[in-house]
């Protein structure tokens, strides 16, 4: 009785909305696509602790099925070697041999049975009163109508603060009423009426079931849940602001069931509470069953048969004393895993050339505002909160309108009207659409984020805008130039010219446009960034002060920013014209290179596109590509982070001769001028998260794309402008959807790091949050020492060392010939043209 | 003339076509994704191209109004069961527009379902639908329409369904096809009533003539009630008042289905029929009148809904529903060009609108972003807050017609269904009984007219109760099978009764569903036993697990629904010409006991084998994604 007792007083209201928050999916609506860890909420716990936790809660599928990794077993992709070191790893007291037969031919099946739900269930169980069915379609819609961002031809018409005091306001004045039943709406707008008086009248005087019912009833609908709850944290997300809580979303759709309930049963019906049996928490370790050890058994082999294979690719570098020797051009890229084939493709027409990786806002921190945005665009990692403002001026953007997107075509009037005259013409229009697609307003495109003949104000001259400084002092500009350069170990040897080339996608029909563009530039192009910073570079004050700071870029050395779109494989320059004669002659040259490899990449690429020939030539596979970036028709333009795996932190040296199939972020880092590690910090600060969360996005929505993935985009409804349903009353669905997942391969990232182990270690526990993501085994660590290449894997809080099993890899003379034999994942090749320069 | 004779012969392939292929394209294996969509290709394109080539010949030779009866299916005395096709201005309007728009889709999802797993199925699904358009443009006669009209049915609800593992699909399939179903009755009342109005089965080519149009003004009353009927299934059709909540429902397939279908040909196949039976009731002003309310009403409804809409789908689908409430219109007063003009430019600008719509997100984004007016001042902001409110909360409401549907059509007959006190083991027993007996009193006595007319009714009234209870049972599976099945017993038992006619008919109309019946209890009892229970009270989504077995099972169902795959689909049009005009109740009891049947039908097999798989042995979706 006592412990019954403590337990009743256990309800803390802000403490639930907190966990709440917490534990919902956080992606920010459509326009900022952010990736991260879908099962954040669960990364302090060990990687296989924390999915197991969230499959038992949530029903979470965050493995794949024993029979999905046969069909691996089956293609080669799991070695008989990883599979009994895991066995003997997690079956210590078997016979690992036996356990492999039983593992390859007992069928195990998982059980994804969620605890969630288990109190709120009892209206149906009982009551056999289907109360989703009479909630659900109109709290979305309500709440919809509230934070739409510009679909609806009428805006909410209520101007209070809050969704549930606008949506009181309405309800107040208008003749006819949201609610159904006189109770349900009196109770609405009783303003004494909290979170746990609802809950009271729902579940009874049972408060230990109240954060349960919480749970429940959010979890029903996790995509409106998570969307109200990370508005609630960003409100800058929205365009178009509105104030809008957890809080106030519950207590709304609360008010709906007991409506709903009253409305059903007048006033003869009983709280929940007294048909429910004692609920435990839903977040209590599960236990661990024989399954779910097999299925990590698999997953840790999955997962160290492709990385050993990486691993000893790394050892079979070659060390030329000379690094920096490029004489014709340096290119920095985004450290996207999108951007490691073009880099092959660049130093194999030019091997005088250089290429270098690092986060594609290239350490240039600001918000941009294209001319005429009434907004500014945050262009830099979604953590960082930047202080300065760079305005786009003497652009000239036309806008162009697009007539079925025409308002006036949903009013029965002008509707009739357009529909008789522009309905024949958007039959021609359907047509070119589909016989010859094309670039149009509605196009997503990469070049239209910053105009290429504009000008930045780049420089601060004393104008501030609010809080926000414009441009960047002197002194400003040079601490980021440096730390930039110093972070890829860029500090000597520079070639004539020096590219910084962002990226950026393009595509039309896609709702999660941004999810294609630069990561680290917050889900958008990062040609504003590469402009930037080569503007500060090639500044003689900021080459001044870097002098005198140890780095001597000589005065014949220019910088150029561009930005290559992905999807199309085109890539733009900026500011040519600034370019002395000799240095024009070279870019000239240069830019041919450019031109080529983008051809053999977009033949790379098209291996994955059942609908292009491998086998054309580059220039004509390119043609096909371009097309495919416009076509309505498309649902995958490219295929993104699709099979990322790896993240190198390194010379170039350490992947140059490989051939890594488009899996692997590409850092560049120097251990020789970093022995302390300090620059070697704000890299992994950066990349655990940034690539971290990708991968992670990727594998859940990989692993279960019904309930972490947004499912096929084939039916999706986009709602507000800020999310996309399946049909009218669906709820919003967070994550990847299929088209974007289907070929990856579910790995969890090996962070590669080519400096010594004591120097990783003592920098990432500098940063706890960095830290954790090690320390509980979200992403692999792998240290590759510098000079003798030995390897050593970061276990349990320390670095152990580890000799491949690998002995040989395949090799391959000519990229073409292996990209045009193979559609699946390609394994680790060593290029031999790379061993003969 | 001699071209005519030519026209009207190749009428018939502008059906061949889409069917022969329907059929073809069920042969390749699921993972042969171009030969899928290049048969379906081709034919719609050699459909396009043939349909141009007649067209032109068909203005060469005058517009002249072409009508072939083409195959008899059965003939008896008096009664004469064919399929008879049709062409005129309507039909060549909606031919294009069909085969325009579906080899547009075609090529479209050619790329768009690359990969998908319901890729052939949702071919499969393209070209039966395709046949059933086609059919229903071209008819020549009630019959032939109402054939086409059952294929778009189930078309309509394996494409909304198309994503079966998930619930709302599901629910949603089954809402519209009851909607439709609906619609169905109107039909088959009309074809009821037309036969006992003019005495034979008629073409919709002989409507026009003097002696049909005569009895017409003679019989205005019968009229009268004639053209509600289509009205009725008219309205249903395109999604008028009341029933306009099913077609932004309808919007849960791959997007370009829901363009082609909901946006342009199905949701105009209303409009369709109004045109093809302008004979029937343009003579009639009350008719006109209510079309022409029906129309206004939906279209400032429908207008007024679609403005509060923040789903791009929803607002398309009302502000398509409020142009075709125009165009009913349009067609009332008479103005078939403009009406046609307008059917074609809504379907092309819905279609497009609907294909483009996830690139709104772009468009509407940029926009804002370049043009954002924080203070937006909208019509509605100068008038009254009270009245302004009113409108916006009626407008999220969708003015509560969907709550409508359910309160005064579904809940109502649930309500009956739950008392019916027909829950017991030893049902089977007492209804075979009951039946023996109604059997042996049909034999053994002579009882005066009155009397059979009587008992006929309380037959039809115990066939109606089985398929209400079949409709509302939850708990047992064969059950509901065992009673829906039933229902065709006592209908015709109960016509039988009515009037004495040749047992050949019976046995055509109970000859599918007996078949099908004895099938489908194997089917189902197959399940139970391995699966251990077998109810109705949630979506099972067995097809994960008997993929076989629910393709088989929906062919039953159809049969026993009296889909044109059996001899039954002819029995009960067969058995309705024994339903005199002036009994109106009889036939009402037997038409509705027929609709309830085809959903009680299709609800057994969507809660069976559609809906998030119950197992939780792999990744299934969230009820309300």
């Amino acid at each position: 009785m006592n412990n019954a007792k403590v337990s009743h007083s256990s309800f803390h209201e802000e403490h639930v909305l907190h966990e709440l928050a917490h534990y919902l999916p956080a992606q920010a609506p459509l326009k900022d696509f952010i990736h991260h860890n879908t099962l954040h909420a669960f990364q302090h716990d060990k990687f296989f602790e924390g999915i197991l936790a969230a499959k038992s809660a949530f029903g979470y599928k965050t493995l794949l099925s024993p029979k999905e990794y046969k069909k691996f077993y089956s293609e080669g992709k799991i070695s008989d070697v990883k599979l009994l070191t895991s066995i003997q790893k997690h079956f210590p007291n078997e016979n690992a041999n036996d356990k492999l037969k039983e593992i390859l031919t007992k069928d195990f099946q998982p059980d994804l049975t969620p605890r969630v739900g288990e109190v709120r269930r009892v209206w149906k169980d009982h009551y056999h009163f289907d109360v989703s069915a009479l909630v659900h379609h109109i709290v979305f819609r309500i709440t919809c109508n509230y934070l739409d961002q510009g679909i609806a031809l009428w805006s909410f018409p209520s101007k209070e603060n809050g969704l549930l005091n606008a949506a009181r306001d309405l309800d107040k004045y208008a003749t006819v009423s949201l609610f159904r039943s006189k109770r349900g709406r009196e109770i609405f707008h009783d303003a004494s009426m909290g979170l746990s008086d609802l809950l009271k009248l729902i579940v009874g005087d049972r408060e230990e079931l109240y954060s349960s019912y919480l749970f429940d009833l959010c979890f029903a609908h996790p995509g409106w849940s998570g969307m109200v709850a990370t508005i609630e944290q960003l409100p800058s997300s929205l365009l178009d602001r509105k104030e809008i809580s957890l809080r106030d979303f519950i207590h709304l759709e609360l008010c709906f069931e007991i409506d709903a309930a009253f409305n059903q049963f007048g006033d003869n019906w009983k709280t929940l509470g007294a048909f429910t049996s004692e609920v435990k928490p839903y977040f209590e370790r599960p236990m661990v069953t024989e399954v779910d050890l097999v299925q990590r058994v698999w997953q840790e082999a999955f997962e160290w048969t492709y990385y050993d294979t990486v691993l000893f690719g790394l050892q079979q570098r070659i060390k030329k004393p000379n690094e920096h020797s490029a004489q014709t051009f340096q290119a920095v890229f985004c450290i996207d895993d999108r951007e490691g084939s073009i880099r092959r493709y660049i130093e194999l027409l030019d091997s005088n050339c250089e290429t270098l990786g690092m986060p594609g806002f290239f350490g240039v921190e600001f918000y941009f505002q294209p001319q005429g945005g009434k907004f500014h665009e945050k262009v830099c990692p979604a953590p960082v909160t930047p202080k300065h403002l760079i305005r786009e001026e003497d652009a000239s953007r036309k806008s162009n309108k697009e007539v079925q997107f025409n308002k006036n075509s949903h009013h029965n009037i002008t509707g009739w009207a357009l529909s008789i005259v522009y309905g024949f013409w958007s039959a021609v229009k359907l047509m070119s659409n589909i016989f010859r697609p094309g670039i149009s307003p509605a196009t997503s495109l990469s070049f239209r984020h910053m105009e290429k003949e504009s000008t930045l104000t780049v420089e601060h001259t004393h104008e501030h805008d609010g809080d926000l400084q414009v441009g960047f002092t002197i002194e400003e500009m040079a601490n980021r130039v440096e730390g930039s350069l110093r972070s890829i170990g860029l500090v000597k040897n520079f070639a004539p010219i020096v590219y910084f080339i962002g990226h950026g996608s393009s595509s039309v029909n896609n709702p999660h446009y941004a999810a294609y563009d630069c990561g680290a530039c917050s889900g958008r192009a990062g040609s504003a960034n590469a402009r930037v910073f080569a503007t500060m570079a090639n500044n003689p004050k900021v080459r001044m002060v870097l002098r005198e700071r140890g780095i001597d870029i000589p005065s014949y050395t220019q910088f150029i920013g561009g930005l290559r779109d992905t999807t199309r494989d085109q890539t733009v320059f900026y500011d040519g014209g600034i370019l002395n004669e000799e240095n024009k002659a070279l870019h000239q040259k240069n830019k041919w290179t450019f031109r080529h490899a983008s051809d053999l990449n977009a033949k790379e690429r098209s291996r994955r596109f059942e609908t292009v020939n491998t086998s054309l030539t580059p220039w004509q596979i390119h043609k096909r590509v371009m097309r495919r970036s416009v076509s309505i028709f498309e649902p995958r333009p490219e295929l993104n982070h699709a099979t990322n795996a790896l993240c190198i932190v390194g010379t170039r040296q350490l992947t140059k001769h490989l051939f890594l199939d488009r899996r692997s972020f590409l850092n560049s880092y120097d251990a020789t001028i970093d022995p302390e590690g300090k620059y070697l910090f704000g890299i992994l600060k950066a990349a655990a998260p940034v690539c971290g969360g990708i991968n992670l996005e990727y594998y859940f929505s990989r692993t279960d794309n019904y309930k972490l993935g947004a499912g096929t985009k084939l039916p999706h409804n986009v709602m507000g402008l800020i999310g996309v349903a399946n049909g009218v009353d669906g709820d919003l669905r967070p994550g990847l959807p299929s088209q974007m997942i289907e070929v990856h391969d579910p790995v969890r990232l090996l962070l590669v790091v080519e400096q010594l182990p004591n120097v990783i270690l003592k920098t990432i526990q500098t940063d706890a949050s960095t830290y954790e993501w090690f320390k509980n085994e979200w992403v692999h660590l792998v240290s590759v020492h510098p000079e003798t290449a030995e390897i050593q894997v970061f276990q349990n809080e320390e670095f152990i060392p580890y000799i491949p099993s690998t002995t040989a890899l395949p090799k391959a003379s000519s990229m073409e010939r292996l990209v045009e034999t193979h559609t699946e994942n390609i394994p680790v090749h060593l290029l031999t043209h790379a061993h003969e320069n | 003339m001699l071209m005519k004779t030519e026209l009207e012969f190749y009428m018939q392939f502008f059906l061949w076509l889409p069917l022969v292929s329907y059929i073809l394209s069920l042969i390749p294996k699921k993972s042969h994704e171009k030969t899928i969509s290049w048969g379906t290709f081709t034919s719609v394109l050699l459909h396009l191209a043939f349909a141009l080539v007649f067209l032109i010949i068909w203005g060469i030779d005058g517009f002249q109004n072409l009508s072939h009866r083409e195959w008899v299916l059965y003939q008896t005395e008096g009664y004469m069961f064919y399929i008879d096709f049709f062409f005129d201005r309507t039909t060549a309007t909606f031919l294009i527009l069909g085969s325009f728009l579906t080899s547009l889709v075609t090529v479209y999802s050619r790329y768009y379902l690359h990969r998908e797993s319901g890729y052939k199925r949702f071919f499969n699904t393209l070209l039966l639908f395709f046949f059933g358009y086609n059919l229903v443009i071209f008819s020549g006669n009630l019959e032939t329409l109402f054939t086409g009209w059952e294929v778009l049915g189930i078309s309509s609800f394996l494409l909304i369904a198309f994503y079966r593992d998930r619930y709302l699909p599901v629910k949603n399939a089954l809402k519209v096809f009851s909607i439709y179903r609906l619609g169905d009755i109107g039909i088959i009342l009309a074809m009821w009533l037309s036969h006992h109005m003019f005495h034979e089965n008629t073409a919709f080519i002989d409507w026009s003539s003097e002696h049909l149009q005569h009895l017409l003004h003679e019989h205005e009353g019968t009229a009268i009630i004639l053209s509600v009927f289509l009205v009725i299934a008219a309205a249903a059709k395109s999604a008028q008042l009341p029933f306009s909540s099913w077609l932004p429902r309808a919007m849960e397939g791959p997007t370009p289905s829901s363009a082609i279908f909901y946006g342009s040909l199905s949701v105009h196949m209303g409009a369709f029929i109004l045109l093809r039976t302008y004979d029937i009731w343009g003579h009639l002003l009350s008719i006109k009148i209510l079309i022409i309310l029906l129309g206004l009403a939906t279209c400032f409804v429908a207008t007024g809904i679609a403005r509060v809409q923040t789903s791009v789908k929803s607002q398309i689908a009302y502000s398509s529903v409020a142009q075709i409430g125009i165009i009913f219109c349009e067609i009332a007063l008479g103005w078939n060009t403009l009406a046609l003009i307008h059917i074609a430019g809504n379907a092309f600008l819905r279609s497009y609108q609907l294909l483009t719509s996830p690139s709104v997100v772009t468009y509407l984004m940029k926009d804002m972003f370049y043009n954002f007016n924080p203070k937006k001042n909208n019509i509605e902001g100068r008038v009254s807050k009270k009245l302004e409110y009113t409108f916006y909360v009626l407008g999220t409401r969708e003015f509560t017609i969907n709550m409508f549907l359910y309160s005064y059509l579904w809940n109502p007959m649930k309500w009956v269904g739950r008392r019916i006190p027909l829950k017991s083991k030893s049902l089977l027993a007492i209804t075979t009984l009951l039946f023996i007996a109604g059997v042996i009193l049909l034999v053994g006595t002579n009882l005066s007219e009155s009397a059979n007319h009587l008992i006929s009714m309380i037959l039809g009234i115990i066939g109606l109760i089985s398929v209400f209870a079949a409709f509302t049972e939850r708990e047992n599976t064969l059950r509901s099978w065992l009673l829906v099945c039933s229902n065709h017993f006592w209908v015709a038992l109960a016509v039988t009764f009515n009037e004495h006619y040749s047992w050949e008919h019976n046995i055509i109309y109970l000859s599918g569903v007996v078949v099908s019946m004895a099938i489908g209890y194997f089917l189902l009892n197959g399940i139970k036993k391995k699966e251990g229970k077998l109810d109705l009270n949630n979506f099972y989504g067995l097809g994960y697990d008997y993929s076989k077995r629910a393709f088989a099972f929906l062919f039953c169902a159809l049969a026993v629904s009296g889909f044109p795959i059996t001899p039954t689909f002819i029995g009960e049009d067969l058995i309705f010409s024994h339903i005199h005009e002036d009994q109106i109740v009889l036939s009402l009891i037997v038409s509705i006991s027929l609709i309830i049947d085809g959903l009680a039908l299709v609800r057994i097999y969507a809660r069976t084998f559609m809906g998030p798989h119950y197992k939780k042995n792999h990744e299934v979706a969230d009820r309300a994604s």
